[in-house]
């Protein structure tokens, strides 16, 4: 592209189209299903159950550190397959871009969408770009949805929850939501941050591998894991009991967190899972989850109880006890 | 989370409420004055380690929650004004005015930028040289020093587009209103350690002389409350009130002299009125002729109406303690934090919230 910015041309359908498409996207994503450049892809599509997703990415800034709007497009929807235990197969990309938009940070968006979905082990098969004019768009929007195969015996849903199950998380919390504050908001809080964003499908495999007594699997992501575990409690109309000491989270988004009076388990992640595994096959889970580099830092945070139906209840550090809620809106830093 | 090592080491904490429950003597009623305090104690689980004979009782140190339903009202004028743009501490976003919020009128396209400190809307004033830029300025001594700073530092570099609506308040005076209402009955304050920091132990003094309620300046991890709490039971059964410094490595003797000489330098005392408490004499910040040009309300005559239509929200009651949240008749009905009534539920500090989020439904 010789051209430093994104024209409106370049969403026309036209030749100016053609070229971005045949010059940049092509390359990148390269596949034969893609490269026909028909409406739409057509495949083959294995028996059994399919798991179906769609989710939008707006986020602000685009660039941060351990990511970009890009990759955070493929992680989030391979996750959100990876969640129902599927395998993720083909994924469609859509880009609503801002006049004007610089074409060297499309190239690095682009770019970053193509080694996550090879990363991911997914194909891009369809696609669309659309440019509207300055000021009716943020800059650039990615919505990705896509397809994966359930394997046969895998029934993982929010309402599976049974007391007695175990809970585990991947890693540490809140690592993405603060990176992205810090970054927004150009704090000089002096912290070395870094988003989690990472494609956790063969993370899954991995576990499914071990047992197919996986019942629920959620990447907490907006909400954090507070409101991942409320929304299960309810759905399964169980209790659920964390300790705060086991709950891993680093000592920087810690420190930030208590400077604003935010609270982790609120906060977003984008390369982390909750599961809920049968007692008996929950360490041996949980040995599979460490060897993965998704997953070190993974422990064993509470368990399911068949008390207080729909709560969350945590046994803080100190070894009190309190309720953990949803969250409302946004988390917004208080007044010191 | 790894437990902040030795402020958050479970058996320190453990025998520290051990003792508390081996002194108290029948019922012993304790105010945290703060917000931080209240938020604290729930997210850690205190209530739970403490004995039932102690009761907590949160108080009026919420900046957000204290502020009158007009100055909210005002603060959604300004940003309605033509090009003016409102900074605020996200806290206030969500409190709903008499028919709006600011977070609303953000959505209708008003410029309110959430900023970390007053600085930043120094920089935005420069950047943005013709439109007005008002701070909405709510908080105690804690962020009154941050703010005169600022109003300073425009009159140095001659920043004429910007300015504060300053609703600031002042703790000791509403710590007088406290203690001199007969219905209150507090046996021991927990004192505020970030405001502290400003005014430091002498600046509770007078109060201290008048009414001798045993006090405690307490810091905000667990076993700087629970350690406060202890010296706090020691003296109620003691029969012996002092007024104390229980977070030393913080909380300077006579407080930060440099600041409170900023503050002074914009700012004289005035009346305020508290929402829920109503005026409390002496427990404002005006701005001094010098810096009258700062000062929001006069640049742009904001008026207040006398009377404020009345929202249901029993604040005022939660706010000097006397009813806990579950007590509110709106409490989990009407207002959640979803759909706030009053800022007591919608403020991270707020002691409707605290209740929600902590402890949901229970009386703590
Ligand atoms: S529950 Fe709502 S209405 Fe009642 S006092 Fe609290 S904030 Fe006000």
């Amino acid at each position: 592209m010789k051209k430093d910015r994104i024209l409106l041309d370049h969403g026309s359908g036209g030749r100016m189209a053609n070229r971005l498409i045949a010059e940049m996207m092509l390359p990148l994503f390269d596949n034969p299903m893609l490269s026909r450049l028909d409406d739409g892809a057509s495949f083959d599509i294995p028996d059994g159950r399919m798991a179906f997703s769609t989710d939008s990415y707006v986020v602000d800034p685009l660039f941060f550190p351990g990511g970009n709007i890009g990759d955070l497009a493929i992680n989030g929807t391979v996750n959100d397959i990876a969640m129902c235990g599927a395998l993720p197969l083909y994924l469609s990309a859509g880009l609503i871009i801002e006049e004007g938009f610089p074409m060297q940070d499309l190239e690095a968006i682009l770019r970053s969408m193509s080694i996550s979905a090879e990363k991911a082990g997914v194909k891009i098969v369809t696609g669309d770009t659309k440019v509207v004019p300055r000021g009716a768009a943020d800059k650039i929007f990615i919505n990705t949805s896509g397809i994966g195969q359930i394997p046969e015996g895998v029934n993982v849903s929010g309402e599976n929850a049974r007391p007695g199950d175990k809970i585990i998380v991947s890693g540490t919390i809140g690592d993405h939501g603060i990176t992205i504050l810090h970054q927004r908001e150009g704090l000089s809080f002096d912290a070395q941050m870094k988003s989690d964003s990472a494609p956790l499908n063969h993370l899954v495999a991995r576990m499914l591998n071990i047992t197919k007594n996986i019942h629920v699997l959620r990447d907490p992501t907006r909400g954090g894991v507070a409101t991942a575990l409320n929304e299960i409690a309810a759905k399964s109309n169980v209790g659920i009991r964390i300790r705060e000491s086991d709950i891993p989270v680093k000592k920087n988004v810690a420190g930030f967190c208590s400077i604003l009076g935010l609270d982790p388990l609120f906060v977003a992640n984008e390369g982390k899972l909750i599961a809920f595994v049968e007692k008996r096959h929950a360490d041996e889970v949980l040995r599979a989850v460490k060897e993965d580099s998704c997953g070190r830092d993974a422990r064993i945070i509470g368990e399911v109880v068949s008390l207080h139906c729909g709560k969350v209840i945590m046994e803080t550090a100190i070894g009190g006890e309190r309720i953990v809620n949803m969250l409302t809106g946004e988390q917004l830093p208080r007044i010191c | 989370m790894k437990p902040n090592a030795h402020y958050q080491n479970p058996a320190f904490c453990r025998s520290l409420a051990d003792r508390i429950a081996e002194m108290a003597k029948g019922q012993i009623r304790i105010m945290e004055v703060c917000g931080t305090h209240t938020v604290s104690i729930f997210r850690h689980g205190i209530r739970f380690l403490l004995p039932e004979s102690i009761l907590l009782v949160s108080g009026p140190g919420c900046p957000v929650c204290v502020t009158d339903q007009r100055d909210i009202d005002a603060f959604i004028k300004l940003a309605g004004q033509d090009n003016t743009i409102i900074h605020t501490f996200g806290d206030l976003m969500r409190v709903p005015g008499s028919s709006s919020s600011l977070q609303k009128e953000k959505a209708e396209g008003r410029d309110i930028r959430i900023v970390y400190s007053a600085t930043d809307a120094i920089d935005t004033a420069m950047a943005n040289p013709t439109k007005q830029v008002v701070f909405a300025g709510v908080g105690f001594e804690t962020t009154a020093p941050t703010i005169a700073a600022s109003v300073v530092s425009a009159k140095r570099m001659g920043i004429d587009n910007y300015s504060i609506y300053c609703t600031h308040k002042r703790v000791p005076p509403a710590l007088d209103a406290l203690a001199s209402d007969r219905d209150m009955h507090i046996d021991g304050f927990l004192l505020p350690g970030h405001v502290s920091v400003i005014i430091g132990r002498k600046g509770y003094e007078p109060f201290f002389q008048k009414y001798r309620i045993p006090s405690a300046i307490a810091g905000f991890e667990p076993v700087d409350i629970l350690a406060a709490i202890l010296r706090l039971v020691e003296m109620i059964t003691e029969g012996s009130p002092a007024l104390i410094n229980a977070y030393p490595r913080a909380v300077p003797e006579n407080g930060n002299a440099t600041a409170r000489k900023t503050m002074e330098t914009v700012f004289d005392t005035c009346d305020a009125r508290w929402r829920g408490l109503g005026v409390i004499p002496g427990s404002g910040l005006a701005f001094r002729d010098e810096y009258a040009h700062f000062d929001a309300a006069r640049r742009f005559g904001i008026t207040f109406p006398e009377n404020c239509p009345p929202s249901g929200c029993q604040c005022g009651e939660i706010l000097t303690g006397k009813i806990t949240p579950p007590q509110c008749p709106l409490y989990n009905k009407a207002c959640t934090p979803v759909d706030p009534v009053g800022p007591c539920m919608v403020s991270s500090e707020g002691t409707c919230a605290a209740y929600y989020n902590y402890a949901a439904g229970d009386d703590g």
